[in-house]
């Protein structure tokens, strides 16, 4: 009983001595965005990155610092805002992107603001243009990819369109991720929604399933495991030719292989994109509003814009931002991605998940 | 007793309470009629039916397979010992993102297995099996062994000569000793399996659905809380239910051992029985453990132009034009070693404290106090992640995005490794020595200090080991408290993998190696730290 009592006293005195510990080096985050408005703080999910010299600039420019806190997957990041309503974790969001958008509206999680700059973004992305509550910041498209080498091998013509991948001839050879888990998978199905209509989707989706479309959780496996053009499902021996992905991959397959090819191992079916939009938008209750403007007009500024690409793989929304090399070289133009409008993503969404599951899972 | 509780009702149960308060309430009112209309549904039903069968297979597959190990670790003598043991060690601590890509190495398309006799496992009920034993080898190995290795031999011979056979002093004399270390183990491979996620996810595909993974996109991708509620409810149930019978079992069992040391009780194997044990185990080892850990060595080496540490040497880069983070992912190492420091120092004094206290106490609100320990285990990640969000929002505790939530949320992880490594060894130490001591004078804390800390000091430094471990390759947490861009290396892995491009996967392979090197050379520390106050009881 009393020992009890003696050893808590010992053992508080350590406890005392955990945060000193721990806080050797750790000094950079200072906890809180509150106290100064010299910090801006910047809420995100994981795929979220930004050069040190941008953000450097970005500083130098309007005098705030850039804090970055990032939690979870694009889902799992905004839902946590939602959950923290009024009285936030920072002061700006990013990565809210078109399917999530209504849900991030209702919940009224943003101020409006209308970011300056905003005259050269294209009205088809500005999806909340009545009231600036969000801001466009960058677009992905979702498409199938072809491994090259494969097609060429066989003297197959490579599918061109939604119709193709349901021929006998693409038997057994795509592979896809689940609508449920993962947001590729989901954009790819959107684009079907899209393609044929509420009332035609299920049906092209039987017919894809008795032609054989594998289906995993989530892109990692898909692409890395499934796929047999990418680095890693060539390691692991993938034999699915065929995957749903970015328009962005083959330009990331010649930038991150050793020695860089002269042409990229894979290609993408331009006729089987869906356009994501993601947004970013001035937090109810930020703290420091003024700085989350500034870092707002920053994010749609040319040099910001100009940096995307390489670190999030993603394409710049504002007119006469330079896309890199390696994106314009190896990179596929998608002249007209299919879109869903956010409110009836919204409105479908689980009822659309729930008959995709029990067609095809 | 003050600190564990404490801790406990500020980072476990409030935030808890909340979420599924906020799940369950409607205008001040609680909705227990919503209940009923979640566990109606056949989906969840059959959730549940997975979730339980498949723990229940893992759990006696893992029993069946590690038992044997833990004789041998704890009974023979052989050179590499101290290395295998902290190499079994490992696996428990990798992400479930890395042990997915191995095993889907292994066991998927390609793999060895279809290479040699054209199986394939993958997306099978079997590998996830495969996966959980994977995971919980070293459970029962060190759980069980670390007492088994305590354990007098001499008791055993002394049946012996008394005229047993040697099955039947087994039984009567070891098994008996050995029985709450097992059951210890076995509740928490089970625990493990019951709640496993990211196993699930990747082996499985989207086939299986656990219960973990049903309360993770209720919450975090539909936001569907009132669902996400009820089925944590069930698991907090379900997990109860699991704990007191343990507490149970436990309490029938309990009887004071008297524990020698370690080095004592091995011996070089005798006879063929013994050797054939030995060459089986060491057999198991190779195939289950070393093979998958060795396939992601191979591929972390296996870079363009032949083998070579190309991929190495990009984790020392930003990446190709700015890359993934912030900073050159070498510095991930480091923010997780410091992370589990933190979190190891945390689960120790709580751990520590509370196992003192369950020690010396009994009584009916102790006992609740024991198996509340252990709910952390069976409450999933995104349960506490997103009731911290909700709870500890406001001054003077917001630490929504203080670096100290990390390791707060990977201690609560922890501290049920501490409790359950330190109590069978404490609850051992026979009371009669504490008074001894009284009565000769030495004050309690002294008392403690000349009698417990010895004969617990290899149990305290297993359960640091444990909890380091636990903390190092811990995942789900992590993932979804906001943290400031200094990402640990399981998350950094995830992040590269979650990318395009040759270089991005080397460097989560290579990563993953480093994480794997990590985590053994930090067991293996554990294993060396030796006093020289052993051997003198």
């Amino acid at each position: 009983m009393s020992t009890t009592k003696k050893l808590t006293v010992t053992v508080l005195a350590a406890a005392l001595a955990v945060p000193a510990l721990a806080a050797c080096g750790s000094s950079d985050s200072s906890g809180s965005s509150a106290g100064k408005s010299k910090t801006v703080t910047l809420v995100s999910h994981d795929s979220f990155a930004a050069s040190p010299a941008v953000l450097k600039a970005f500083t130098k420019e309007t005098g705030y610092t850039v804090h970055v806190l990032k939690s979870g997957d694009a889902g799992a990041a905004l839902n946590q805002e939602i959950l923290s309503k009024g009285s936030p974790r920072g002061d700006v969001f990013f990565g809210v992107d078109n399917t999530l958008l209504s849900r991030a509206l209702d919940h009224g999680l943003f101020t409006p603001y209308r970011a300056k700059g905003l005259e050269d973004v294209p009205a088809n992305v500005q999806l909340d243009a009545g009231k600036h509550r969000v801001t466009p910041i960058d677009t992905g498209d979702l498409c199938v990819n072809y491994d090259k080498k494969y097609f060429a091998d066989r003297k197959l013509a490579v599918p061109r369109s939604f119709d193709d991948l349901i021929k006998p001839e693409y038997k057994n050879l795509l592979v896809t991720e689940n609508v449920a888990t993962s947001s590729p998978g989901l954009g790819f199905m959107l684009g079907t929604v899209a393609k044929y209509g509420n009332a035609g989707w299920q049906g092209y989706w039987k017919k894809l399933k008795a032609n054989g479309v594998k289906v995993v959780d989530g892109w990692e496996q898909a692409y890395n495991q499934e796929f047999s053009g990418s680095a890693g499902g060539r390691k692991a021996k993938g034999d699915r030719p065929l995957v749903v992905s970015y328009a962005s991959s083959p330009p990331a397959e010649v930038l991150y292989a050793k020695p860089k090819p002269k042409t990229a191992p894979t290609g993408v079916v331009t006729s089987t994109c869906f356009r994501q939009i993601e947004f970013a938008g001035l937090l109810d209750g930020a703290k420091n509003q003024a700085g989350g403007k500034a870092l707002l007009d920053f994010l749609i500024s040319r040099k910001f814009q100009e940096d995307m690409p390489l670190n999030m793989f993603v394409d710049p929304v504002t007119k006469g931002a330079k896309m890199p090399a390696v994106f314009t070289k190896f990179g596929a133009e998608v002249p007209a991605p299919e879109t869903v409008a956010p409110g009836t993503i919204a409105k479908n969404r689980d009822q659309w998940v729930k008959s995709w599951s029990s067609i095809v899972l | 007793m003050a600190v564990p509780v404490a801790f406990f009702a500020v980072f476990f149960a409030y935030p808890v309470v909340a979420i599924v308060g906020r799940g369950l309430k409607a205008g001040g009112v609680w909705q227990f009629g919503r209940i009923g209309e979640v566990l109606g549904r056949p989906d969840i039903l059959h959730v549940l039916w997975f979730t339980s069968w498949q723990a229940v297979a893992s759990t006696v597959l893992t029993l069946l397979i590690a038992l044997p190990g833990a004789y041998v670790f704890a009974r023979l003598d052989f050179p590499g010992k101290q290395l295998l043991r902290a190499v079994v060690t490992v696996p428990f601590v990798l992400p479930t993102v890395v042990v997915g890509t191995a095993f889907l190495a292994l066991l998927g398309r390609g793999g060895l297995l279809d290479q040699l006799w054209g199986v394939r496992l993958d997306t099978t009920v079997w590998a996830i099996l495969l996966a959980h034993v994977f995971f919980n080898y070293a459970v029962v190995v060190r759980t069980v062994g670390g007492l088994w290795s305590q354990l007098d031999p001499r008791q055993e011979e002394a049946a012996r000569v008394l005229g047993s056979s040697r099955f039947d002093a087994w039984r009567k004399v070891t098994l008996p000793a050995l029985a709450p270390a097992v059951a210890a183990a076995a509740l928490m491979v089970f625990l493990f399996t019951f709640t496993s996620f990211g196993v699930v996810q990747i082996l499985g595909g989207p086939a299986f659905s656990t219960l973990e993974v049903e309360i993770y996109r209720e919450t975090a991708e539909l936001l569907d809380l009132p669902t996400a509620a009820v089925l944590t409810l069930v698991q907090f149930v379900a997990v109860g239910a699991i704990l007191a019978l343990h507490a149970w079992t436990v309490r029938r069992r309990e009887t004071a051992l008297a524990l020698v040391d370690p080095a004592r009780t091995a011996r070089r194997p005798r006879g063929a029985g013994q050797w054939v044990l030995l060459c089986g185990v060491l057999a198991v080892v190779l195939v289950l453990i070393l093979l998958p850990l060795g396939v992601l060595v191979d591929r972390s080496l296996d870079a363009p132009g032949g083998y070579g540490f190309a991929f190495y040497r990009a984790l020392q880069s930003q990446g190709a034009g700015g890359g993934t983070f912030l900073v050159p992912p070498v510095e991930t190492i480091w923010n997780s070693v410091r992370y589990a420091l933190a979190a190891t120092v945390i689960a120790l004094l709580v751990g520590g404290l509370a196992a003192t206290a369950l020690t010396r106490r009994a009584g009916r609100l102790v006992r609740g106090f024991d198996a509340l320990l252990m709910l952390p285990l069976g409450v999933s990640a995104v349960t506490v992640g997103f009731g911290f969000l909700i709870t500890l929002d406001k001054p003077p505790l917001d630490l929504r995005s203080s670096w100290i939530l990390v390791p707060l949320a990977q201690a609560l992880v922890g501290v049920p490794f501490v409790v359950r490594t330190m109590l069978p060894v404490l609850r051992a130490v026979d009371e009669r020595l504490r008074e001894a001591a009284a009565v000769l004078g030495a004050s309690p804390l002294r008392a403690w200090r000349e009698v417990d800390l010895p004969m617990v000091r290899r149990a305290l430094l297993v359960a640091a080991g444990f909890a380091f471990a636990v903390s190092l390759g811990e995942f789900g947490a992590t993932v979804f408290i906001a943290r400031p861009d200094n990402p640990t290396l399981p998350v950094a892995v995830a992040r590269l993998l979650g990318r395009a491009g040759e270089l991005n996967y080397g460097q989560a392979m290579a990563l993953s190696t480093i994480l794997m090197l990590v985590c053994a050379v930090s067991l293996l520390v554990l294993e060396r730290v030796r006093t020289d106050r052993s051997g003198e009881f």
